[in-house]
């Protein structure tokens, strides 16, 4: 009974979403104050049943229902209960679920949220985004039903894709959803400006909060991917331009432009009609993330042309959504006009800089991931784009982005003089590239042109994000920086932060793959390795060859590391668990291969440098996004509204 | 600036970005594009000098080991031609005879491809599909 629960709350929660996408927006057009004011209630209403839902798929997992098809097809009753609470996202279905309940949470912060607001905008807000749920939602009811029933029932399910049950799989699909799906308001916000037709600096400091926290969360998802790719997978690879990690990407490059660009237009009232573009398409390029990696066209152009449906449903939407919002902006956009100008050396011209590099590169990326399906389409044969092309590409907008942010930082708006810019940013600029053209030669011993570069731009720009806080704290003078300044500082330092790393354990990358037979000592990457065999180990469901490797520095032992290969008894699929031993400085990567006779067995060794930067930049950048959305301007918008409504007007007593 | 200069300046900073942006992304393409061959196509000749990819089922009792070291060879196969493949680095998990692989490489003057790389990254039921299609296309041509 209740998997038919389930369907039905998701049923009613669609008949809720209709309404919220419809009654506040004619309401609001109509200026019927008692039709706006359905929105909430609709929303609040559409979020308990999309949670019923939700909660009744989660109680299919965990009690092994096995009679519904989607339980049965990714659980199996000797899963550890955590994988079988997660597995409800590790598939089509579950996932379309997710979506929706992560959007059904938006809807209620921004229901609780706008409450500051204009009614007439809070309401067309919060009607976009019932659009957008009820597509969503017919989408899963239609085409990806997560309630669907296996009738018989068998009597075990075939068990979770080994490669999901992974700590990592607990945390990182979640949080990538709620930044991904979190672009939907920004994109409620920009359409709601252009039914309105009123888009000031009101409208961007409204947005700007939601879009940061979207964003963040979208960085801290992908760190996470990109984490989980690299020792789950078992290779040593962090980023491989998969058509699946563009999916995310892409968006975060576009959201990353759309902060940008809000800061203009709050700050100055101008570039209006470009973040109004921006959040749209920020927007898409999710619906089109969830196409490409939802309707099977990665796979292969044919796989998509025989079960059409879910493609044409999620291109329908991308239509819908797409093209009805540039309609409105083709209508509306003339009626946006700029409250100021800028010169060429100002903080304007430095941020169109950057949203123009931003948007090149996630159009060079957009047209990689869609090159061969294109290619394919027309018949031209079957080509793949691989890394090569997009770490090319992808360099080029990629540097002077990162090198502008240096001196970005430090414009004034409105205008600077040239030779006052220069002043300001030249210390850290002198003492950033003479690190940057020694310390690779002192610590590698060798490096090319692209690498100096790289590394000079990347401590560039954390000296010059330091610049400021620095001064503050040591001469003591001048206003208090703002938690939007230190915000922005951290984030841009964590870019650089993330540069080095990527610099650094991309071009001093330690890989070999040898032969080993126990006992043997192999000498790589400037360590040591004693290996001391292979035994059996056994696991909840899964039976793994353990390798023992001594990692050791000129004779002192650093650490034992113990590689898997697991044949989990399902699925009898083979999984490399690579064991990996950090510090600060580097990561060791040991993942075992297989016997290969004669009692040796294959073993790759891997050094990589800085690694950690990585995530520790990403987590800065999350950290900075955290620290400027509580920054006092926008809490006092809510403080004036918490107030307003303890104390009730006079007259109304 | 006014707001006509600035909107002059705009398109041209962004015409220049595209310009740039078209360049680059031909001159990437131009050599970092991977074409897929199937051994069908390679024994008629088609198949280039440079890197591509091959992809076919792994011939059932074709894959050999120079014992103790990282060396195998097996053999490719379309069941209609076959590729003899020699690679020398780990193999990934999902590879096995009888199922597909496609593997990147190129072919030396002895007909025999040397791998770089082998791709069986999905479950084990899983065709790549250019292998399902090149398997499809060389039954019908013999059919014919």
């Amino acid at each position: 009974m209740i998997p038919e629960f389930g369907q039905l709350a998701l049923a009613l929660a669609l008949c809720l979403a209709l309404v919220q996408g419809t009654v506040p927006i004619v309401g609001a057009a109509l200026g019927r104050a008692d039709w706006m004011a359905l929105a909430r209630p609709a929303a609040a209403g559409q979020f308990v049943f999309v949670a019923i839902a939700f909660g009744a798929l989660e109680y299919a997992f965990l009690n092994d229902d096995f009679s519904v098809l989607f339980v049965a097809e990714h659980s199996n009753s000797a899963l550890p209960v955590f994988y079988k609470a997660t597995a409800a996202w590790g598939g089509h279905e579950g996932s379309m679920l997710l979506w929706i309940a992560v959007l059904a949470v938006w809807t209620m912060a921004v229901a609780a949220g706008s409450r500051s607001q204009p009614q007439e905008f809070a309401s067309r807000v919060l009607g976009v985004l019932g659009i957008v749920s009820a597509g969503v939602i017919a989408f899963a009811f239609i085409t990806s039903n997560p309630f669907t029933r296996l009738i018989p029932a068998p009597a075990d399910g075939n068990d979770l894709n080994p490669l999901l049950q992974d700590p990592g799989m607990i945390f990182h699909p979640p949080t990538l959803y709620v930044g991904y799906v979190g672009m939907a308001v920004p994109f409620a916000f920009a359409v709601a400006a252009l039914l309105t037709g009123r888009l000031d600096k009101d409208w961007a400091r409204w947005t700007r909060p939601w879009t940061v926290v979207a964003w963040l969360f979208l960085t801290v998802g992908i760190t996470l991917g990109s984490w989980w790719a690299y020792y789950e997978l078992g290779w040593g690879g962090w980023w491989f331009w998969d058509p699946v990690e563009n999916s995310s990407f892409m968006p975060w490059l576009m959201a990353t432009a759309l902060i940008h660009s809000l800061a203009v237009t709050e700050r100055r009232g101008i570039f209006k009609s470009w973040t109004v573009l921006l959040a749209i398409a920020a927007f898409s390029l999710s619906l089109l993330g969830t196409f490409l990696t939802r309707a099977g066209v990665l796979i292969s152009v044919h796989a998509f042309a025989s079960d059409p449906t879910r493609g044409l449903f999620i291109l329908g939407l991308l239509a819908i959504f797409s093209g009805g919002s540039l309609l409105l902006f083709a209508l509306r956009a003339r009626n946006f006009e700029a409250e100021g100008g800028f010169k060429l050396v100002s903080r304007e011209a430095f941020l169109l800089a950057n949203n123009i590099l931003l948007v090149v590169a996630a159009g060079l990326v957009l047209f990689g991931t869609l090159a061969p399906l294109i290619v394919e389409a027309i018949g031209l044969g079957k080509i793949s784009v691989g890394p090569p092309y997009f770490n090319l590409v992808f360099l080029v907008p990629a540097v002077p982005l990162v090198a502008l942010i240096g001196v970005g930082m430090h414009t004034a708006w409105r205008t600077m003089p040239g030779d006052a810019l220069l002043r300001r940013v030249r210390v850290p600029a002198i003492v950033a590239v003479a690190i940057g053209v020694v310390a690779p030669f002192v610590f590698f011993d060798a490096a090319s042109v692209l690498t100096v570069l790289a590394v000079s731009i990347a401590l560039w720009v954390c000296a010059s994000s330091l610049l400021d806080p620095v001064r503050r704290l040591v001469q003591r003078t001048g206003a208090p920086l703002t938690r939007g300044q230190v915000g922005m500082c951290l984030a841009h330092f964590g870019v650089g932060v993330f540069m080095l790393g990527a610099t650094v354990t991309s071009a001093y990358n330690f890989e070999r793959d040898f032969a080993a037979r126990p006992g043997d000592r192999i000498e790589a990457g400037g360590y040591e390795f004693v290996f001391n065999g292979v035994r059996s180990v056994p696991g909840p469901n899964f039976v793994a060859d353990e390798g023992e490797f001594e990692l050791r520095d000129e004779g002192e032992l650093l650490a034992v590391l113990k590689p898997q290969v697991r044949v989990y008894q399902v699925q009898q699929q083979p999984m490399t668990e690579a064991a990996i031993d950090s510090t600060v400085l580097r990561d060791v990567f040991v993942a075992l291969g297989e016997p290969l006779g004669d009692n040796a067995w294959s073993v790759r060794l891997r050094v990589k440098p800085l690694i950690g930067l990585l995530w520790l930049g990403s987590g800065l950048m999350a950290l900075g996004g955290l620290v400027a959305v509580t920054d006092r301007r926008y809490r006092v918008a809510v403080r004036k509204t918490e107030h307003a409504t303890a104390q009730p007007a006079p007259g109304a007593a | 600036m006014t707001s006509r200069t600035q909107r002059k300046l705009f398109i041209v900073v962004v015409l220049a970005g595209i310009t740039l942006a078209g360049f680059l992304t031909y001159r990437a393409l131009q050599e970092n594009l991977l074409y897929f061959f199937s051994p069908t196509q390679i024994a008629a000749g088609e198949a280039p000098k440079r890197t591509f990819r091959l992809g076919g089922m792994v011939l059932a009792g074709s894959l050999k080991r120079e014992p103790g070291t990282l060396n195998v060879s097996f053999v490719v196969t379309d069941n209609v031609h076959s590729v003899p493949v020699k690679y020398s680095r780990v193999l990934p998990d999902l590879f096995r005879e009888g199922a597909g692989a496609v593997v990147i490489g190129r072919l030396n003057d002895d007909g025999e491809f040397i791998g770089e790389e082998v791709l069986a990254k999905h479950d084990e039921n899983y065709m790549p599909p250019e292998v399902a299609e090149a398997l499809e296309a060389a039954r019908e041509a013999q059919g014919r």
